[in-house]
């Protein structure tokens, strides 16, 4: 809004001649959204949470707190040793870059390991390799990464000088009361500053004044948390008054606040001023990050600067986790190095065999010539005697044989998960129209475990329901009013507000009752109009909501706009404005409300938040009937909240406001202290109603949820909602079915904990006995298992969680086909996740949006966070962030499955070829004497697994994929694969182990046997070995790519075509000893037979196996295959069709 | 209710028209869906490929199998038999020793007609030339160009004599350079021995050097094989050139030189040998090899085996399938085999 319509809002107002202050309905109907039953949900915000958290948890010891002189930050604290407002993102500075670089890389063991082998290397006893080729990989990859993170660099060091430069105005410290411009980095805790409308704030200020008499100051915080509403911040009375003082430094102000930390929703401080003491909250600090809108300027004090900003404190990496898979690899890395340390020990030994046999014979072979006669004295030529031979002989195995660990794996993995990220990044399935957000990954190593899930804990609200409430119906005195139509936005029967010669009216529409419309624009003074009048004058009052008024291109019409942190606040207030009680003006001091035509102001004299222990005082049928709608609503799956009212005298009033203005601004305790003035006046309350909210399920929840059933993953929604609307929400998202039998454990003891849990340990093996002897007579034909479903409540699990019952929910969990819990805690959702994750094996994912759903984001192997309505939290803490839940179903089922198999394939793929190349080296050692000489020179088999071999797999890796997305989310049974660990275990690595092994002794053999005879050297038979094997494991791979596009055939190809030319290359280099063998053999038919040869012979083994399990022992993942191919199914390409249908056949609401 | 439209709304205020859109845009690249050919492994693609490499190993089996056996190769061990009697308890010492007579003529037959060229090689068994201590004792700096003569770093043993000076070439392979020679006569009449070109002519233009001359070469304390003529610059010494392209295998043939004439059946070929390399002391055994060549190189019938072995199998291997195919046939992409409709129950 800008300035100039808000001066003509104001304007308008004016003839409203004073305006009815009604301070006693106010005082208490502010705490009447808050005054409501026990049957009340518990409030969305999830800040409501933190904030109680940061602020009232502990209260502030002067030892641990920052005390900031406001306007004079050379006496700020000298003993903290505050930084400059200079923020600092980038890592390294000229100097500190190499070396701080290179110890950060070495953090890798893998880098650690290739190092180790180096320097062994650089031994002149051991030098296998000549320094350069035994170096230059690692220097390569230290350098490639080096350059990288140089770049990265320096672009944050642009970024920071740009940051750093950026002007401030900052109050003269002289006492001038001007503001100069300052750099930011330059600002200091304590300075005065002054923010302009639509500026970014600087640092984390604390607010004296605004541009606002009441003071409030608007902010934008997304850049903070995402959200792009409205928030707002006050700015004291006490130091808006004295603003000129304090600027001109003549009182001392100072401000004692906690010290820095991450909580961005909570701030804890007190601010003093001429001696008297003011409590400062989250509401009283702009954060940097955060944008100043709707309000011309505002001042403040810095109290955070530079990286202890609330901002710099939230900018954490990404988390670190280690994926199922590579904990597996792990496994057969260690049987590798197994492998490896054999290899290395026979050659020694052999060597050591043959030394000594032939030790009579060493002085006068020509090969081995023991003695050096030169320089005089004779003495051993490189020759310790057969020990010392055996040892030095083992470790030069080891450099020989090293990449049997294939370290270039970890690279390649690095380099493949950051390609799938791209593509989940990418895909548009995955964004979020809505909120306008794409997939985000936040973990960069666990790609792949998305294909392995067993268990998806979800919360519920904006999880698998939108939390964007909508208002459906009330009661009022008991008197139900839930015959609504959905409005039309041109409709006769929505409600305008004249202004001059504009029409306002509520951006979002609420459908009404014409009954209760009626009602409350009859003009009779009954009783029950009374009651409606007062409850929809409670549901526009109370609350925190600021009304924006946005223009539309018709310049006559303007909408009002309720910006608010509670989207249940938001829908109450759209309803009351629907019923024509809008909501027009909000500050601090007062708010005034457009009541049918006739505008009304309120002082706003307190703000209770909300509790929901409130005692009443009312006729039983009124209770009885209210308490009969209520459940009603809420089996309907809406959220309700009851809402009261009390008439206070002037007497109570004067009591409460006293106690009231004492309790809030006490130092120690104001928590409790407002919570005990709370409990005072909100008793003898007199129900006026209560409203039901809709929170829409979200697009396509319940296929989703099927789907990812059907997929053989068990769903368990953990929900702080009641029961009844938990399982209403159940219903309409289909998981839970009218054929299930449920199981419900509502207990509040442990005795009674127990003998539930007993019981329904009993009813469920009842029911698997029976399910299982129906298998055994009906042969497995048709599903005739009655499917359980579990309800428990937190108050149960509290008796449960960390206790020896545990072990019994856990039994009688893992039966039930659903698990459904609720009222639970924050901290109890990871209880049961944990309940899962220590107990089996299996994959747990847990999805969630808000601040509350944390603990068990953290406690999940794979953490998802939605980024919805509330904050920002689940986002931060998680792995991946999304939209919508919907997006789970091809998450999961389709770049997860893809992942598992493609990294799956990866690491055996891998194995082999590395494998391959080391055996080949291996059988010409024992020809060698064991000695350990490669026929492949050194640069060829430096290059093997960097340049010759890796690409393909790294592309294969991004690009494969098995099935395509329309099939996997046709059969989303094929995602079995994953959770069974069918791409990847033990077996698998054997047989191509073996496999391995195979074509390294036909690779070997064939030139061996071809050759024996022949004046072939040395260089000439590597490199034919060379060809050989970098074209097998080629072919290989080749064979088992699924989809071939034209980056595939490049890589393939491409690899080989490069791997020849290098060859070439090297054989042309003079000083080597290979020089020209390459151009030598190539001219002779023996070579190319060879190949030739090589090739087939390889090959066959894995072709028979593949083409006899393929057509004899088809998995599903083949049949699929087979059915693109030949199945009759419309192939076209295939995503638009199969997210549509998500969103078409169902509109996704709970009714 | 369109379930996108109001309760979108909320969003698409003041903020949203400032806000650049983040849909990913649409590519068949971003998207996954580049177009790829996804080739399946049908019963006509297995028994067609193994029937064609089949169809293309026979043959050329049998074609490397005739070149092979066109090839004549005569392979004589004389390492013991030039040994006198006397001497064969100790054959190191005869070896040795330089007042023993090493000429030893024997007379080979010609089995076949051998036409010209007719290859003399020397193989020697049990010679690592691959060994590592041996390998890496060259120079090949030292070996092009004079100016780079003292660059001995890899020589070792053989890098200088006791008192310092530069041995050119340097090295163990250079230093035991085979000195056996052959010559031959058909009827007393000798057979010209071609000992030109029998190097690579790489080897001879970039490899070694035509300013480079033998120096202080064999003056150590050990004699390893043959003495260089100190006149005639390395790029000429073609026995060093053959030699120092170390063989692969501890088995190895090195060309000795042509006889460029033919050779008759049951020709009775004398050969004198001058038997000076000592193999004696490390059990190496010593053949001279007489042989033709075909497009196959020397005799070699393991190649032809292998493919007519590869070949057949392969076309064994694609009747197998057939009949396999044919005994139990298998509709391709029949839903009805997926593993939860095989097993209604569905679950694991």
């Amino acid at each position: 809004m800008a300035d100039g319509e808000r001066t003509a809002f104001v304007d308008l107002l004016r003839p409203i001649a004073d305006p009815p202050v009604r301070p006693d309905l106010i005082s208490l109907s502010a705490s009447a959204t808050a005054a409501a039953s026990a049957a009340v949900d518990p409030p969305h915000g999830s800040r409501a949470e933190a904030d109680r958290l940061g602020a009232s948890l502990k209260e502030l010891a002067d030892a641990d707190a920052r005390i900031v002189f406001v306007g004079d930050p050379g006496r700020t604290d000298p003993r903290l040793a505050l930084p400059g407002n200079a923020v600092r993102t980038a890592k390294y500075s000229f100097l500190t870059f190499i070396p701080r670089n290179l110890f950060e890389q070495f953090r890798r063991l893998a880098y650690v390991y290739f190092l180790a082998i180096a320097v062994l290397n650089q031994l002149p006893q051991l030098a296998v390799f000549g320094r350069g080729a035994s170096v230059l990989p690692l220097a390569f990859v230290l350098l490639v990464t080096a350059v990288k993170d140089a770049y990265e660099d320096l672009r944050r060091h642009r970024s920071d000088r740009v940051e750093n430069g950026r002007a401030a105005a900052v109050l003269d410290p002289a006492g001038s009361g001007q503001f100069r411009p300052h750099r930011w980095k330059d600002l200091r805790v304590g300075e005065v500053i002054k923010v302009l409308a639509d500026e970014s704030i600087p640092c984390d200020m604390v607010l004296l004044a605004t541009s606002d008499p009441t003071g409030v100051a608007y902010v934008q915080t997304i850049n903070l948390d995402g959200e792009s509403n409205l928030k707002t911040r006050y700015a004291k009375q006490e130091t808006m008054s004295r603003l000129p003082s304090i600027t001109a430094g003549s009182v001392t102000t100072l401000i004692r606040c906690e010290t820095p930390n991450r909580n961005i929703y909570g701030f804890h401080a007190n601010l003093e001023v001429d001696g008297k003491r003011v409590s400062l909250g989250a509401s009283n600090i702009i954060l940097r990050g955060c944008e100043l809108k709707n309000t011309a300027w505002a001042i403040g004090v810095a109290v955070y600067t530079g990286n202890e900003t609330k901002v710099m404190l939230n900018s954490s990496g990404a988390t670190s986790k280690r994926s199922r898979l590579e904990t597996h690899m792990n496994r057969e890395t260690l049987l590798l190095s197994a492998i490896l340390i054999t290899l290395c020990s026979a050659v020694s030994i052999c060597n050591g065999i043959w030394l000594a046999i032939h030790r009579d014979e060493l002085e006068l072979s020509q090969y081995f010539r023991k003695r050096d006669y030169s320089g005089g004295d004779e003495k051993y030529y490189n020759y310790y005697g057969i020990a010392m031979q055996v040892f030095f002989i083992f470790l030069m195995a080891v450099i020989v044989f090293q990449i049997m660990i294939p370290i270039s794996l970890y690279i390649s993995m690095e380099l493949v998960r950051l390609g799938q990220a791209y593509f989940m990044i990418r895909d548009k399935n995955l964004y979020d129209e809505s909120s306008n957000s794409r997939f985000q990954c936040r973990a960069l190593n666990i790609n792949e475990d998305l294909g392995q899930i067993r268990y998806v804990f979800s919360d519920k609200t904006g999880t698998l329901t939108e939390n964007k409430m909508v208002f459906q119906c009330a009661t009022i005195r008991g008197i139900d009013y839930s015959e609504g139509k959905d409005p039309s936005p041109n409709g006769s029967d929505v409600y305008y507000v004249v202004v001059g010669d504009q029409f306002w009216r509520p951006k979002m529409l609420v459908k009404t009752d014409p009954k209760l419309v009626r009602l409350l624009r009859s003009e009779g003074e009954t009783q029950e109009g009374k009651h409606a009048r007062d409850f929809f004058l409670a549901l526009a009052a109370c609350n925190t909501i600021v009304p924006l008024i946005v223009g539309t291109p018709d310049p006559k019409q303007k909408l009002i706009d309720y910006q608010g942190e509670s989207p249940d606040e938001q829908a109450l207030v759209y309803a009351a404005a629907a019923y024509g009680y809008v909501l027009i003006e909000r500050t601090s001091g007062h708010i005034v409300i457009d009541v049918l035509g006739d505008r009304q102001r309120f002082n706003v004299l307190g703000l209770h938040e909300f509790d929901s222990i409130v005692t009443g005082r009312e006729y039983l049928d009124i209770i009885r009937a209210t308490e009969t709608n209520l459940h009603a609503y809420s089996s309907m799956g809406l959220r309700t909240l009851v809402v009261g009212m009390r008439e206070l005298s002037r007497n109570d009033f004067e009591e409460w406001h006293s106690d009231y203005e004492k309790a809030s601004t006490a130092l120690y305790g104001r928590g409790n202290s407002l919570r005990a003035v709370a409990s005072r006046v909100e008793n003898n309350l007199q129900i006026l109603g209560a409203s039901g909210i809709e929170d829409k399920l979200q697009q396509g929840v319940p296929e989703a949820i099927e789907s990812l059933r059907q997929a053989g993953i068990r769903v368990w929604v953990l929900t702080g909602d009641k029961q009844e609307t938990a399982i209403s929400i159940g219903y309409s998202c289909k998981l839970l079915t009218s054929e299930m039998t449920h199981i419900v454990i509502n207990s509040n003891s442990e005795a009674s904990c127990r003998k539930s849990l007993e019981d329904a340990i009993a009813i469920s093996s009842k029911f698997v006995a029976i399910s299982s002897r129906a298998q055994n007579t009906i042969t497995g034909t048709g599903s005739v298992r009655v499917p359980l479903a579990l309800i428990i409540d937190g108050t149960s699990l509290v008796h449960i969680l960390e206790t020896e019952l545990e072990e019994k929910l856990f039994k009688i969990a893992t039966v039930c086909d659903v698990v459904l819990c609720c009222r639970v805690a924050p901290l109890q959702k990871a209880g049961i996740v944990a309940l899962i994750k220590k107990r089996t094996e299996d994959m747990t994912l847990a999805i969630g949006d808000g601040a509350n759903d944390v603990s068990m984001i953290q406690m999940a192997d794979v953490g998802i966070g939605i980024s919805g309505q509330e904050g920002r939290q689940a986002v931060m803490a998680s792995d991946f962030a999304m939209g919508q839940f919907r997006f789970l179903v091809p998450l999961l089922l389709v770049h997860g499955h893809w992942n598992y198999q493609r990294i799956a394939y990866m690491i055996l793929y891998n194995f082999y070829r590395n494998a391959v190349f080391v055996f080949i080296m291996f059988w010409y050692v024992l020809y060698t004497a064991y000695t350990l000489t490669t026929a492949i020179t050194e640069w060829s088999s430096v290059l093997y697994s960097v340049l010759y071999t890796a690409l393909p797999t790294v592309v294969v890796g991004i690009l494969d994929k098995d099935l395509s997305r329309r099939t996997l989310l046709k059969y989303p049974k094929l995602y079995g694969t994953g959770q069974r660990e069918e791409r990847y275990n033990l077996k698998l690595f054997i047989l191509t182990m073996m496999d391995a092994i195979w074509q390294s002794l036909v690779v070997f053999f064939i030139p061996y046997l071809a050759y024996r005879d022949t004046t072939v050297d040395g260089s000439s038979l590597g490199d034919l070995w060379t060809l050989a094997v970098v074209t097998l494991v080629n072919i290989h791979l080749a064979m088992d790519v699924f989809r071939w596009n034209w980056i595939t055939h490049l890589s393939i190809w491409g690899s080989i075509a490069v791997a020849v030319m290098c060859v070439i290359l090297i054989d042309s280099i003079w000083s080597l000893p290979g020089y020209w063998a390459i151009y030598h053999i190539m001219k002779t038919g023996l070579f190319w037979l060879c190949l030739l040869g090589i090739f087939a012979a390889g090959m066959i083994p894995r072709f028979t196996m593949k083409a006899l399990t393929e057509y004899f022992m088809p998995n599903d993942i083949q049949i699929s295959r087979e059915l693109e191919k030949f199945g009759n199914f419309n192939y076209f390409t295939g995503t638009e069709i199969s997210m549509s249908t998500f969103s078409e056949t169902h509109p996704g609401f709970i009714r | 209710m369109n379930p996108r439209g109001d309760s979108t709304s909320g969003s698409d205020g003041a903020a949203e028209p400032r806000r650049k859109s983040k849909k990913p845009r649409y590519s068949r690249f971003t998207q996954q869906e580049l177009p790829a050919c996804k080739p399946l492994l049908t019963p006509a693609i297995v028994v067609t490929t193994f029937a064609f490499i089949g169809i293309i190993f026979i043959p050329i089996g049998l074609l490397s199998l005739s070149a092979s056996g066109q090839v004549v190769e005569i392979v004589y061990q004389y390492d013991t038999d030039c040994i006198p009697e006397q001497m064969q308890n100790d054959k190191v010492a005869f070896i040795q020793s330089s007042m023993t007579n090493k000429t030893c003529t024997r007379t080979l037959t010609v089995p076949k007609n051998m036409e010209g060229p007719v290859h003399i090689y020397y193989e020697l068994d049990n010679f690592y030339q691959n060994h590592r201590r041996y390998v890496k004792s060259r120079s090949d700096k030292q070996l092009r160009s004079k100016a780079s003569e003292t660059e001995t770093t890899n020589c070792a043993p053989e890098a200088t004599t006791s008192d310092g000076s530069v041995i050119v070439p340097c090295g163990l392979i250079a230093w035991s350079l085979f000195n056996d020679t052959y010559s031959f006569a058909v009827n007393s009449k000798i057979i010209e021995v071609n000992k030109k070109n029998i190097a690579w002519q790489s080897d001879k233009e970039h490899k070694f050097g035509s300013d480079v001359y033998p120096k202080n070469f064999q003056m150590g304390g050990l004699i390893g094989g043959a003495k260089l003529n100190a006149s005639i610059p390395l790029s000429e010494q073609e026995d060093l050139i053959v030699w120092m392209r170390t063989a692969a295998l501890p088995r190895f043939r090195k060309l000795y030189g042509r006889i460029e004439t033919d050779l008759a059946t049951n020709e009775q070929i004398t050969v004198t040998i001058q038997n000076n390399y000592n193999t004696y002391s490390f059990e190496g055994k010593k053949n001279l090899v007489l042989s033709t060549t075909s497009w196959i190189g020397g005799k070699n019938d393991f190649l032809g085996t292998a493919y007519l072995t590869v070949g057949s199998l392969c076309l064994f291997l694609s009747m197998g399938f057939i009949i396999l195919y044919l005994l139990k046939p298998r509709t391709l992409g029949d839903p009805s085999y997926l593993s939860w409709n095989r097993n209604p129950d569905g679950h694991y």
